[in-house]
């Protein structure tokens, strides 16, 4: 059963003459998705359809496969794509989490310049009250864009810190306030708590708050992003993943995974350490620096 | 008669064992170790190296009495695993002549200041007194965190501001230690790219300047499949002398550790369990080769054969 299978394929390949871009071509495009973390079983899914569409002839040419790819991937990644959700009364409320390190605070400068830029009043919550130092960076990080943090003593509860923030955002008006959070491994459930108790407190004062909440990932992390997103999505209702790093070499492909299994869309990019650099996320640039040589 | 030999011939089996591993006994595992390391991030050309070598020597090897084939591959895979990622070797070769310069490198983020501040932990049980220097002049409040790190420790840290060269700050901080009798000088760096060049040439200064005892690049555990790209580049411009591995105390497989021992060479020093400052280990091979498989039931079953 097994062979004759084989023997036809093999003839079939015969007559449409696809056999060449079988073998090297479908190695190459294989270990391109593996190089750029894409993972092993989105790679294999991904590779399925390819060959289902060099069946079904939609690829004729070896030059048509990168394209199709690139246009599968950019479908997949911006399918129910949507921007920044904005209360529909002031402030809106963004909360800011992830593991350690992959750059939360740094985000968070960065998307409150962004606001800054649209002449909107900004207000930065210093809620990791854990990490040394942690509240200092973000102070500098408000000085240089122009944003009152609202901060409270190293060690004191964070939920207190992001009641403070909202109710100061209400009664000085300001449109936006992001929350920094302290990075915590997703895998420890009383600092995952913690992240619930500080979304009750905010829900307390704005019912349909915080409006979104950005899950920050290095894309220089492998599939344990996908255990991340996984773990902060069940503990806080994650809207959207802002991706740090990209000016490096790691491709971060690892988000297709997490778009095609959890709905986890990208909404910001991050291409450096400076004020400007964070990027709305488009998915047909993605899709095409995954496939480019840095 | 008749049951005799039966019964004869399959004790013979049990003594010599199920015979010796085919071509497709080994292709068949080795094609689950390798979805193993992929999933836990090994890079795919190291774990296509990696399944090379263990093909090779496992094809023709006699299986154990108690183990199937395919068990028996993976215990070739865990020891050549084992033994890919070197011994233990948990230790700062301290100078004879002092201070001991010891410099952190590595991308953003990694856990460069908090590691040093774990180190400077270590040593001091150790009667050591160390030195931690603020070599870091670009991150927002980075000379503040080490600053509160060494406050906590009880250990002094020395700084020049954000307004000095790094290189300056290590080379005072080398004088700075010799006149104060710390025997241990600890270089915190900033977070960098391997292809910011500038920022490379910028270690290398330090580097020439100061001449560490040990530059050891700290790598994330969950860092993937770049982890090689990375390494690589770090060890051929600086020329690292060990790694240390953070973040173990998540649910990474850490594949990664492989990936960056297969092209460096050198040797994973410690890993990094925790946030807090005592949460420094020691690197045991076996036990990081068992979670990068993630094979546990099937290893704990090989460890009693
Ligand atoms: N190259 C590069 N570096 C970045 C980017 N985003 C953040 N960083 C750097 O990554 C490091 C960590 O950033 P932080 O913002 O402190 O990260 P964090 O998630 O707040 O860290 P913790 O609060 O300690 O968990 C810093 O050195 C940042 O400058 C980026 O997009 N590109
Ligand atoms: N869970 C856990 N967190 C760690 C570990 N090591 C460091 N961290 C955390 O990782 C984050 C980044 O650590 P830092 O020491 O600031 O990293 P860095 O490499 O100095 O960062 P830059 O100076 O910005 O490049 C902090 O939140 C640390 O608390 C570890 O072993 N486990
Ligand atoms: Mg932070
Ligand atoms: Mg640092």
């Amino acid at each position: 059963e097994k062979t004759r299978k084989n023997f036809t394929e093999k003839i079939e390949q015969l007559i449409t003459g696809y056999t060449k871009i079988d073998d090297e071509f479908l190695d190459e495009l294989e270990a391109v998705l593996l190089s750029a973390d894409v993972g092993i079983k989105t790679t294999a899914t991904l590779m399925k359809d390819i060959r289902q569409a060099i069946k079904n002839r939609e690829i004729e040419t070896p030059e048509q496969l990168k394209p199709v790819l690139q246009e599968r991937l950019c479908a997949v990644l911006s399918e129910g794509w949507t921007g920044m959700r904005l209360a529909p009364e002031p402030p809106t409320v963004i909360l800011v989490v992830g593991v350690n390190g992959v750059g939360k605070t740094t985000t968070i400068g960065k998307l409150g310049n962004y606001y800054r830029q649209l002449g909107l009043k900004v207000l930065l919550a210093a809620g990791d009250t854990f990490r040394a130092a942690a509240i200092d960076q973000l102070e500098i990080w408000g000085q240089r864009i122009g944003a009152e943090v609202i901060k409270h003593s190293e060690g004191s509860d964070p939920a207190a810190v992001a009641f403070d923030a909202v109710q100061a955002a209400k009664a000085r008006k300001a449109e936006i306030v992001i929350i920094d959070t302290a990075g915590r491994l997703h895998t420890k459930s009383n600092l995952m708590e913690e992240l619930k108790k500080i979304r009750r407190v905010i829900a307390r004062e704005i019912p349909d708050a915080p409006h979104e909440t950005l899950l920050v990932l290095d894309a220089t992390t492998g599939q344990n992003a996908i255990s991340q997103a996984k773990l902060f999505s069940e503990a806080t209702g994650v809207t959207g993943v802002v991706l740090t790093k990209l000016d490096g070499t790691a491709k971060g492909g690892v988000v297709v995974a997490i778009k095609t299994e959890l709905g986890l869309p990208v909404k910001w990019v991050g291409v450096g350490e400076g004020v400007n650099d964070l990027r709305p996320f488009n998915a047909q640039d993605f899709a095409a620096a995954l496939f480019t040589d840095k | 008669m008749k049951d005799w030999r039966t019964s004869c011939s399959r004790l013979s089996k049990r003594l010599r064992g199920r015979g010796k591993l085919t071509e497709s006994d080994v292709s068949d595992a080795l094609r689950e170790v390798r979805m193993a390391l992929l999933e836990a991030d090994v890079n795919f050309k190291v774990a296509k190296d990696f399944i090379a070598r263990v093909k090779e020597r496992a094809v023709g090897q006699e299986v154990m009495a108690s183990l199937t084939p395919a068990q028996h591959v993976i215990k070739i895979v865990y020891e050549e695993l084992t033994q890919l990622m070197g011994g233990t070797q948990s230790r700062i070769t301290i100078s004879s002549r002092p201070p001991t310069v010891v410099m952190l490198v590595g991308l953003q983020g990694a856990g460069k200041t908090t590691t040093a501040g774990k180190l400077a932990h270590l040593l001091k049980k150790q009667n050591k007194r160390p030195l931690l220097v603020a070599a870091d002049v670009y991150r927002p409040a980075a000379i503040k965190q080490l600053q509160v790190l060494g406050e906590k420790l009880g250990l002094p840290v020395f700084t020049l501001g954000d307004k000095e060269s790094p290189v300056r700050i290590a080379q005072k901080a080398i004088e700075h230690a010799l006149s104060h009798a710390r025997d241990i000088v600890i270089i915190d760096t900033a977070g960098r790219l391997h292809i910011n060049e500038q920022l490379m040439d910028e270690l290398k200064a330090i580097k020439n300047t100061v001449k560490p005892h040990e530059i050891l690049l700290v790598v994330d555990a969950m860092t993937g499949q770049d982890a090689v790209t990375v390494a690589e580049a770090f060890n051929e411009q600086l020329g690292i002398d060990g790694v240390i591995l953070t973040k173990l105390d998540g649910d990474a497989r850490g594949g990664a550790a492989l990936s960056v021992r297969a092209v460096t060479g050198r040797p994973i020093k410690y890993v990094g369990m925790g946030e807090k400052l005592d949460a420094l280990e020691p690197f045991y091979p076996d036990r990081m080769a068992s979670r990068i498989l993630g094979m546990g039931d099937v290893l704990s079953l090989i460890e009693k054969a």
